[in-house]
């Protein structure tokens, strides 16, 4: 019975049918709207790739964002040259954006620690600097990339395809409109994107090529001895997580076609580390876990404000009130941030395995799940 | 010529931010072993508290303004100008300056409350554990700040006095039309004396010489029967107060606002690790290096020929260095290797 839980199909199922049916389950805690359930499943994937490296190898980039702009910008670029089809744009985005993670991952990946910290640093803080000053024809600079009425669209025109009656064009795939059903078709099209690369991440982290990866992360140096270059398996594991950075912002793209710089500062690069230390590094469900409970408690932290508070804290005598409302102030509203920091900091203290170690520690409070690991765990 | 010195002063005084906040970050990774990301959180609490003193001298109260007879008009007039006249307004007017004795135990007690409150914690945890508390640790006090001073640069003037211009071209023969401020020149050498104190400091007291020995091997000095640990928070503490002191300096520079730690932040990881990770030196010298070769490629006729270089020049040769130079320019064998 538990092998079956185990199974590929079983998790990919049971995963497919939580994910498409968020519409429902995210209804009573608030957050069915398509906006928030698209970043949800856009950060998720970002997190599930981010995760390859960082979970797997242990290797920190702080530069992930940078991915993420590059897919954004060369999938803007295949709806304004090409077509309006987002199919072409998201496999173009993906495949741009891991030639130039092969580029970065080639360099930076000379070194290791700390440095490789910095230098993926490095290399994102010039891409974002570059976005903005010298490659403006390319990224339009401070005002950002948009699709407008007179692009080309070499493919479109070529096929004859047009849509009348419209100054911008809508983004499609394969004629159905992404913005259609209320906006959301472009949330199940960024699910069933989010189902395909967990399937592919299930696939890595099972896999030979995973569990070499899992031996750098354990002990290079015995890898090493044992007669294996690490280089290639780093240079892939850090190509393919550039590779999901890239679909993600693609399918920002998609479903909302314009890209700014913005996207790939340093600070946008903490965001993801952060989703994947909250949900817990390393595990499969984890950084998705970790990146819903981030954009969720930004949507329901970052709308309340004073008022609102109050009426919150009404069954309280009114002294208790104003000071609740007073500690709780500074948290929530524009100082959601504040509430972010904390939760990361508690988070990297007391629980560095995040939510996921978090949920294992009550499963065995209660007996259930698995016993703690005795011979598995390596030999510290 | 005016321009090249014109650069290379700007080059000395932007250098001479990078390399106080790349000391303090060089001192935590060399003695304690830490990789701060809080260290820019550091320096913008040293600029706001020269705001705060700055507050704090002009708590004013609303008074007849005599000078107005036809209505009743009201201005603001700080205490201080109150009870002690001139001398008062001179206070006002040299907030600045003075706020560094304010900042001096302010700094030293947040570097201490930080280094015994949180990062004694993690000095087994890995690196990137470090890295991600501190980051959080940045966003904490930044938000912080952001909620009792707002998210706008707020003006904190250097004293009259100084707030024109040096005929810098005058003094070196050169153009009467070459000007520098003053403030610039105050805080290149105010840059100069803080390193040079630090250095002596290690250098030429017993104490000092007990945390290179500690540098250089922990575990011995360790056996010696000697606290290395109480030594290592003070150190912490005091590469706390040097970025709190950049940071005071700095703010008629650039008015303090939330977010400008980050800025540095980034900038003087580069230079740490350029320098080299844990040599003193190393941090000073690349961090002056890297402020002049900056100024330099922003000059328009570098731009000319390679548009855009000035952005990224110090990204560029942080690369070039680590991939050449793996332990940075001055850095010792065995230190932050894995």
């Amino acid at each position: 019975m538990k092998n079956l839980f185990k199974s590929n199909a079983v998790i990919m199922l049971v995963f497919s049918a939580v994910v498409l049916s968020a519409p429902i389950w995210a209804d009573p805690i608030g957050a069915n709207y398509p906006d928030l359930l698209q970043k949800f499943a856009i950060f998720g994937l970002f997190a599930v790739g981010y995760n390859i490296l960082f979970g797997l190898t242990g290797y920190l980039s702080f530069g992930h964002a940078a991915f993420l702009g590059v897919g954004s910008y060369a999938a803007v670029w295949s709806l304004k040259l090409l077509t309006m089809n987002v199919f072409l744009g998201i496999i173009l985005a993906t495949i741009i954006s891991g030639l130039f993670a092969l580029v970065i991952g080639f360099i930076s990946l000379r070194r290791s620690g700390i440095y490789f910290s910095i230098l993926t640093l490095a290399f994102a803080q010039m891409s974002y600097s570059l976005a903005y000053s010298v490659l403006t024809p390319i990224t339009n600079g401070e005002t950002g990339l948009q699709i407008a009425a007179d692009d080309p669209r070499f493919l479109d025109r070529l096929f004859g395809i047009t849509q009348e009656g419209v100054a911008i064009p809508s983004t499609h795939f394969f004629g159905f409109d992404i913005k259609s059903m209320d906006g959301y078709f472009g949330f199940y099209f960024a699910a069933v994107v989010l189902i395909i690369g967990f399937y592919i991440a299930l696939k890595i982290f099972r896999s030979p090529f995973g569990l070499k990866l899992k031996a750098i992360k354990s002990n290079q140096t015995r890898m090493t001895y044992t007669g294996f270059n690490t280089r290639p398996y780093l240079l892939s594991a850090f190509v393919i997580s550039g590779m999901y950075a890239g679909l993600a912002g693609s399918i920002m793209v998609a479903i909302d076609p314009l890209a700014g710089a913005e996207r790939m500062q340093w600070t946008a690069s903490g965001e993801v580390v952060l989703m994947t230390i909250l949900g817990g590094v390393g595990t499969l469900i984890g950084p998705m876990l970790g990146a819903a409970i981030i954009k969720y408690a930004e949507n329901i932290f970052s709308a309340l404000n004073n008022t609102e508070l109050t009426q919150m804290f009404n069954f309280a005598p009114e002294t208790i009130q104003n000071a609740l409302v007073f500690i709780v102030e500074p948290f929530v509203g524009k100082g959601w941030h504040l509430s972010l920091g904390a939760m990361f900091m508690l988070v990297v203290i007391f629980l560095p395995g995040g939510v996921m170690e978090g949920v294992e520690r009550i499963l065995r409070l209660f007996g259930i799940g698995k016993k703690k690991k005795v011979v598995e765990g390596d030999a510290k | 010529m005016d321009a090249i010195l014109i650069q290379i002063l700007n080059g000395l005084d932007k250098g001479a931010a990078y390399a106080l906040i790349a000391l303090g970050l060089t001192l935590a990774f060399g003695t304690l072993g830490i990789v701060n990301f809080a260290h820019g959180a550091l320096f913008m609490l040293g600029a706001f508290c020269a705001v705060v003193f700055q507050k704090i001298l002009t708590i004013s109260v609303k008074v007849k303004d005599e000078s107005v007879t036809l209505f009743d008009a009201y201005k603001e007039q700080p205490y201080l100008e109150i009870w002690l006249g001139d001398f008062g307004a001179a206070i006002v007017d040299w907030a600045v300056p003075l706020s560094i004795i304010f900042a001096i135990p302010v700094m030293i007690l947040i570097g201490i409350a930080m280094e015994r409150g949180l990062i004694k914690h993690f000095y087994k945890r890995t690196h990137a554990e470090q890295i991600l508390v501190t980051f959080g640790l940045a966003i904490v006090i930044q938000e912080i700040i952001k909620h009792f001073f707002g998210a706008n640069p707020i003006p904190t003037p250097a004293p009259d006095i100084v707030s024109g211009s040096a005929a810098v071209g005058a003094f070196f023969g050169l153009s009467d039309n070459l000007v520098y401020p003053w403030w610039r020149l105050i805080y290149i050498v105010f840059a100069g004396v803080v390193i040079f104190a630090v250095f002596a400091f290690l250098k030429f007291t017993t104490f000092g010489m007990v945390v290179r020995a500690g540098m250089a091997d922990r575990e011995t000095v360790g056996l010696l029967g000697i606290n290395i640990q109480k030594r290592f928070t003070i150190v912490f503490a005091i590469a706390a107060l040097v970025a709190g002191l950049a940071g005071v300096m700095y703010s008629p520079i650039l008015p303090p606002d939330y977010y400008m730690g980050m800025e540095f932040l980034v900038l003087s990881f580069v230079v740490v690790v350029v320098g080299g990770m844990g040599s003193l030196g190393g941090a000073v010298l690349a961090g002056f290096l890297l402020g002049i070769l900056q100024s330099f490629a922003s000059m328009n006729e570098v731009k000319s020929i390679i548009p855009g270089i000035d952005q990224i020049i110090i990204y560029l040769v942080a690369i070039v260095v680590l991939l050449v130079r793996p332990r940075g320019l001055l850095g010792r064998e065995g230190v932050f290797e894995d």
